[in-house]
């Protein structure tokens, strides 16, 4: 993966494949403190504590396509090797939380990459879920909700394709203005 | 200052968008158009499928063709990514593989709007050594 936004899309798919009706996405840069924390938390069907410790595993999949599952591993070793970790949590019937931890400054910390185009394409393909981002930095923070956009929407779909250019622009534009890195 | 695009925004393109649509659009189901799904599991991702992706969602509406772009998980040829699935309304899905910008305006000119087929297709009949 080159970048955090393809991370993300990757992992987002792990929620949706998870029966998840709400996914938050939140991406918190913490310069002061050299840290920048991405986590993803889904109402999916969550998993027992002993699949939760496998799924970092490369030969653990749930997918019976195929015998491997990198989606995970490739994020904790992103991860890892800026010095953070990846943790998640889960509880069957609840859901799931991955967090991604990263040092900020460190050299091999992946860009943050096109995150406005990653979201834009995911909600638009899965027009059922909501999906809420929120993205802090020292200049403020940005949060986008699809509850928010689909009230506007007043049924136009979500998946049209002026309205996925819509979401990359606002998203685009408002992570510009608090400098997200 | 320089504008920032808002809701507001989202409230024009909605009233624009919903002035362009004709009848026709407005009562197609999605069935009846052009279906492409988007193979965006790790490996695909991986190989470059988000740009693919985008690049179909952009010229397929340029091109004012009224299709569907999604994204599905990964349907076992990680070989052959990005892969994606186009159904043209009324016909069986084709799945090519080794999709980039070039080849999905390739796929867009030729297969989708006129039906003719290209390199590339995935035979329905491929199945894993696992499968067999």
């Amino acid at each position: 993966m080159k970048d955090l936004a393809l991370h993300i899309l990757d992992i987002l798919q792990n929620s949706v494949t998870a029966g998840a009706k709400l996914i938050q996405l939140s991406i918190d840069e913490l310069p002061a403190q050299d840290t920048y924390i991405v986590s993803i938390i889904d109402n999916g069907k969550g998993m027992s504590e002993e699949m939760a410790q496998q799924v970092t595993d490369p030969f653990f999949t749930t997918r019976t396509t195929r015998k491997v599952g990198l989606g995970l591993p490739l994020l904790k070793q992103n991860a890892e090797r800026t010095g953070g970790n990846l943790l998640i949590h889960s509880k069957p019937g609840e859901g799931t939380e991955v967090t991604a931890t990263f040092n900020y400054t460190h050299i091999d910390r992946l860009p943050t990459g096109d995150i406005a185009g990653t979201l834009a394409l995911t909600v638009s393909s899965y027009p059922d879920i909501d999906f809420k981002y929120t993205h802090t930095t020292p200049e403020g923070t940005f949060v986008f909700d699809t509850i928010e956009i689909k009230e506007t929407l007043e049924g136009l779909p979500i998946s049209h394709p002026q309205v996925i250019a819509f979401m990359k622009d606002f998203i685009r534009d408002n992570l510009a203005e608090i400098k997200a890195s | 200052m320089t504008k920032i695009t808002s809701l507001a925004d989202l409230r024009r393109i909605k009233s624009d968008v919903e002035v362009k649509m004709n009848l026709r659009e407005r009562s197609e189901s999605p069935e009846s158009m052009v279906q492409i799904r988007v193979a965006m599991a790790t490996c695909g991702i991986a190989s470059g499928a988000k740009i693919v992706m985008d690049y179909l969602v952009n010229e397929l509406d340029k091109r004012n063709i009224p299709a569907v772009v999604t994204q599905t998980g990964c349907m076992g040829y990680c070989y052959a990514e990005p892969t994606i699935e186009v159904t043209r309304p009324g016909q069986q899905p084709l799945v090519f593989g080794y999709v980039d910008s070039k080849k999905a305006d390739q796929i867009i000119e030729k297969y989708i709007k006129n039906g003719e087929l290209l390199d590339g297709i995935i035979p329905v009949n491929y199945e894993n050594i696992e499968g067999k």
